[in-house]
């Protein structure tokens, strides 16, 4: 967890607060030194080599470029763009703070099923993410819970 | 500054603006830091012509993020021991939203006095666009 990047993330929420930012501030409040907003272990996302959601180089994007998409969405990529992120809880057993060396390992949740407002049913998973520091104490538990159509209702 | 349990009632709330006419700009950032660049979030053509919305809308954990400021604002730094959203409403471009907590409970766990928060986030039209939940440490 770099400071650098703990100050970005900080930025990008709107959070001024010196305890995100500057060092000798931080030392001197009780959390002895700078530590990281309460999401930002989400940002993890950026040190998974197979996070689907970031382009990656030479490989064809989802997003725009020529046409409006690059790669029109398939079935495997509804997960990750017409799916949706539902909930997601953070358990804190300490704070993280910059310096700290986690390592997540992900288990698979439950799964349930729910009527759609707009018909058709809607598909809920639950994905369980543990993060660990060097000496393999827990730092946070992460539970997600993404939904998706089951079919891709039609615009009017 | 850490809250003080002899100086909180249930049904105490606190509010704050988390963000004010929000920028494409924003969620630019927001992707760039978090690393979630779903093209529905940052690529207006993308989002209009493929995906079928208006336009680009917040990644919920950019909400969820904006709420927490007024979270870890009101109960001090590095005080949460949990806090879980749902993402109840879509967030655009343009949006103010407004993020309130309420005191649900104080309690004791281990010697270690606790608070309970509801808190929802709305826009400026008074809908709900985040529904959450966090406990915290306290002082006595």
């Amino acid at each position: 967890m770099e400071a650098g990047h703990i100050l970005l993330f900080a930025r990008s929420i709107g959070d001024p607060n010196p305890i995100y930012a500057d060092e000798a501030y931080a030392r001197g409040t009780e959390c002895g030194g700078i530590i990281a907003p309460p999401t930002f272990a989400i940002a993890s996302a950026q040190f998974d080599d197979s996070y689907p959601l970031r382009p990656q180089p030479g490989a064809p994007w989802l997003g725009s470029g020529r046409e409006p998409t690059s790669r029109p969405p398939s079935a495997t990529d509804a997960r990750d763009s017409r799916g949706l992120h539902a909930e997601q809880h953070f358990e804190y057993h300490r704070t993280m703070r910059a310096g700290d060396v986690l390592s997540a390992t992900t288990r698979p949740g439950r799964s349930w099923e729910k009527e759609g407002r707009r018909g058709g049913k809607l598909l809920f998973s639950e994905t369980i993410t543990e993060y660990r520091d060097q000496e393999g104490e827990l730092v946070v538990t992460t539970r997600t819970v993404g939904v998706l159509p089951e079919r891709v209702v039609e615009k009017e | 500054m850490a809250l003080r349990a002899s100086q909180l009632s249930v049904g105490d709330v606190h509010e704050a603006h988390v963000v004010r006419n929000l920028t494409r700009t924003q969620l630019v950032q927001y992707a760039g830091a978090s690393g979630d660049y779903n093209p529905v979030h940052t690529d207006e053509v993308f989002a209009t012509k493929v995906a079928g919305y208006p336009t680009v809308f917040a990644h919920g954990m950019l909400t969820m993020g904006l709420t927490g400021r007024m979270l870890t604002d009101y109960v001090g730094d590095g005080r949460l021991t949990y806090y879980g959203a749902r993402f109840v409403g879509q967030v655009w471009p343009g949006d103010d939203l407004v993020a309130t907590a309420t005191v649900k409970a104080l309690r004791e766990e281990g010697g270690q006095r606790l608070v309970d928060l509801a808190i929802v986030t709305r826009n400026q039209n008074g809908q709900d666009v985040l529904h959450a939940n966090a406990t915290a440490r306290i002082d006595p």
